[in-house]
């Protein structure tokens, strides 16, 4: 079942045009991981899904992004509908300077989900038990969000995100900023929220988006080179880009 | 001559400069230099002006002091009071000077003369030995740069020493100025009681003025009572925020968050221009502009309104405050970073709930400090309510009656004549310290808060 399908995706920063007719389908309850080298466009199309490229001044997107038949790069659509359910994950830890509670509760808040205290409550304990971060902070959730470690906040971030329940959450190089023990409860995080949520990562490692994803796709100076199952590009791609890149030939 | 002297232990400095370097790539040629050629230099300058200008400088303080004693020897038998002795050591310096006119005595004549000569003796000496001191600590330092001492070590010790002198200065003025303040409140609280000053409610030192004598000590009781001052400086400083703490931080809100780049470029400047115009076009702008509008809304509303009103003061030194808490607040609010309001909009929130919810609480210790810096300026601004606010200290809360602040007293009461050593003059003083005080306790206060919301932000 396709979730996103963008066709003809052309993004331009002021006069330099950062992704060239990207057209993808992006299917519902799988993880699709975007690989390339720095610079090629892979974050840019990821800020695409959510529109998180308005916040930037200079920025002009065209083509058609769909999810689910509704049109997103439309100025009638409502961003801040949109955003409840398309959740991000950033690539630095970017908890609010709150408490571990009221950074949960934020997204429930603003979105006027929780009817009463006991409802938020739930809301917060179900978040970060499905973050998997529930049985280090249930006793400090009064404390300070940035006064966890790396790995912690991080999985602060995914239980801010799943929240409000998002049917997609975009992830940005998630584990870039962490260790090896911490990335690999994302990996593990990231596996168990597939069951529900539909998840597009961009990583900079290709062994975690071998790990991770059921579909890859490569871009390389902002086009889309390919995009097909994991499998089929790490072991026998068509592209002879797609093959040099990951056997590390450069990138 | 002390400028001709002192041009040149700089001017020689300068050159020795430029010879230590030369030297140091002669030295280049036959060994290994202990530091790169411009060290010797600094050494070869510091060792020239340092000894010469510190040797300077102590004559310079000591001089004085040493003739003036040598001179008033010759009276110590007439049994003289201090002050008279001070009288005829002015007289003799103004005879040596050729600028007296009152009665040449011979007595004086001689002290004059005996004067001149000491003056003489000791630039001659001084002259002398500054030389003999450049020649000694020249020849010495030439030597070391000749041997090829280590040259980078003494420069940075020297250069250390150079900032340590710089900032004890800063220090030692500090002190000295609050030790002024002190002494002379102290003098006057001998002659006023501290509590009558603290906790008395009238305010009027004209009333203890009497032509010979002490003043009437039951006058002195209720003519020196702070509190209608403080009141009155607070109460202004308070109508002030209300109009600057409101436009201040909105503006500084628009201007971080909404306003595009075209409008942040010209608006923003246009905003810290209000920082730059003189304090005293505020007051006359207070007073025959502001101050005559008040009045005359208030009696068309039928209220009583004085011309020179707290409200109008107030009002334009908050106007005055507003680029402080904009500017500042504009500061820390794009400080904050970007992945915090990246985080907020990725939820869904809307603009106004990221400033409300993320950007503002993150923000707050440098807003908190900001609006404290701007009390503490409000406190302090004297000229818009010396011109505004008339003079009278009266006690009041009524925003449209005149008022007056304690700077405003310390100009009326040290303009125009005044004796020192009158109560009325030492009241300056204690007004002054009690000022200080009190913004000293608000400054803490910023500091303290400032770091409690870090702590908890960070």
């Amino acid at each position: 079942m396709s979730k996103i399908k963008t066709e003809n995706v052309n993004v331009y920063y002021g006069s330099k045009q950062a992704l060239f007719d990207v057209s993808v389908d992006i299917a519902e309850k799988e993880v699709t991981a975007l690989i390339g080298p720095s610079g090629c466009g892979k974050s840019t199309f990821l800020r695409c899904l959510n529109r998180m490229n308005d916040v930037i001044e200079i920025c002009r997107v065209e083509g058609s992004i769909k999810m689910d038949n509704l049109e997103l790069n439309s100025r009638k659509l409502d961003v801040v509908r949109l955003r409840e359910n398309v959740g991000m994950v950033f690539q630095k830890p970017n908890p609010f300077p709150k408490t571990i509670y009221e950074n949960v509760a934020y997204g429930p808040t603003i979105h006027g989900i929780a009817q009463s205290k006991e409802e938020m409550d739930q809301i917060v304990e179900t978040s970060l038990k499905k973050a998997a971060l529930w049985n280090e902070v249930k006793d400090r959730l009064d404390e300070i969000g940035t006064g966890l470690s790396g790995g912690q906040q991080q999985r602060l971030c995914i239980a801010r995100a799943i929240s409000v329940s998002p049917e997609v959450i975009l992830m940005d190089e998630p584990c870039s900023a962490l260790d090896p023990i911490a990335t690999a409860q994302i990996e593990e995080l990231i596996d168990d929220l597939k069951k529900e949520v539909t998840i597009v990562i961009v990583t900079h490692s290709m062994s975690q988006a071998a790990r991770v994803s059921q579909k890859t796709g490569f871009f390389h100076l902002g086009k889309l080179i390919e995009f097909g199952p994991t499998d089929k590009i790490f072991k026998n791609p068509d592209n002879q880009q797609t093959q040099d890149y990951i056997t590390g030939r450069f990138g | 001559m002390n400028l001709i002297l002192v041009t040149f232990i700089i001017l020689l400095a300068f050159t020795s400069y430029y010879f230590g370097r030369k030297k140091a790539l002669v030295i280049q040629s036959s060994q290994r230099l202990t530091a790169l050629p411009k060290f010797y230099g600094y050494y070869l300058a510091a060792w020239c002006a340092a000894p010469a200008l510190i040797i300077f400088a102590l004559w310079s303080v000591f001089e004085p002091s040493i003739v003036k004693t040598f001179i008033l020897q010759d009276y110590t038998d007439q049994n003289l009071t201090k002050n008279e002795l001070q009288l005829i050591y002015t007289k003799v310096k103004a005879l040596a000077a050729g600028t007296y006119t009152g009665n040449i005595t011979n007595f004086l004549d001689e002290s004059a003369n005996k004067y001149i000569q000491l003056k003489g003796i000791a630039n001659s000496a001084k002259v002398a030995i500054i030389l003999a001191i450049l020649i000694f600590s020249l020849s010495f330092a030439y030597r070391s740069v000749q041997k090829n001492d280590r040259m980078r070590e003494p420069v940075e010790i020297f250069l250390k020493w150079v900032l340590f002198v710089a900032s004890l200065g800063a220090v030692l003025v500090t002190i000295g100025i609050v030790f002024s303040l002190l002494f002379e409140a102290i003098r006057f609280f001998q002659a006023v009681k501290i509590f009558d000053f603290i906790f008395g409610t009238h305010w009027y030192p004209a009333k203890t003025f009497v032509r010979d004598g002490q003043p009437d000590p039951e006058l002195m009781k209720d003519a020196f009572g702070a509190v209608p001052l403080f009141a009155g400086t607070f109460f202004i400083a308070f109508i002030a925020m209300c109009v600057a703490i409101p436009i201040g931080l909105l503006s500084g809100i628009y201007l971080s968050e909404y306003a595009g780049r075209g409008v942040r470029k010209y608006a923003k400047p246009i905003i810290e221009i209000l920082a730059g115009i003189p304090t005293v076009v505020y007051g006359f702008f207070a007073a025959l502009t502001v101050g005559p509008f008040v009045k005359e809304i208030g009696n068309a509303m039928g209220l009583e309104v004085s011309a020179e009103s707290a409200l109008a003061a107030g009002a334009v030194m908050g106007v005055m405050i507003i680029p402080f808490i904009s500017s500042l607040s504009d500061d820390v609010i794009t400080a904050v970073p970007q992945n915090l309001r990246d985080g907020s909009y990725a939820m869904g929130a809307t603009k106004s709930e990221t400033v409300k919810k993320v950007i503002f609480p993150a923000a707050l210790p440098g807003i908190v400090g900001s609006i404290l810096l701007a009390v503490s300026r409000a406190v302090g601004e004297t000229m818009i309510v010396v011109m505004a606010s008339g003079l009278a200290a009266n006690l009041t809360m009524n925003p449209l009656e005149s008022t007056s602040t304690i700077t405003a007293q310390i100009v009326v009461i040290l303009i125009g004549d005044q004796q020192f050593g009158d109560p009325k003059t030492q009241s300056a003083f204690a007004l002054g310290i009690s000022l200080f005080i009190v913004t000293l306790f608000l400054n803490v206060i910023a500091l303290s808060v400032v770091k409690k919301y870090r702590e908890k932000y960070e």
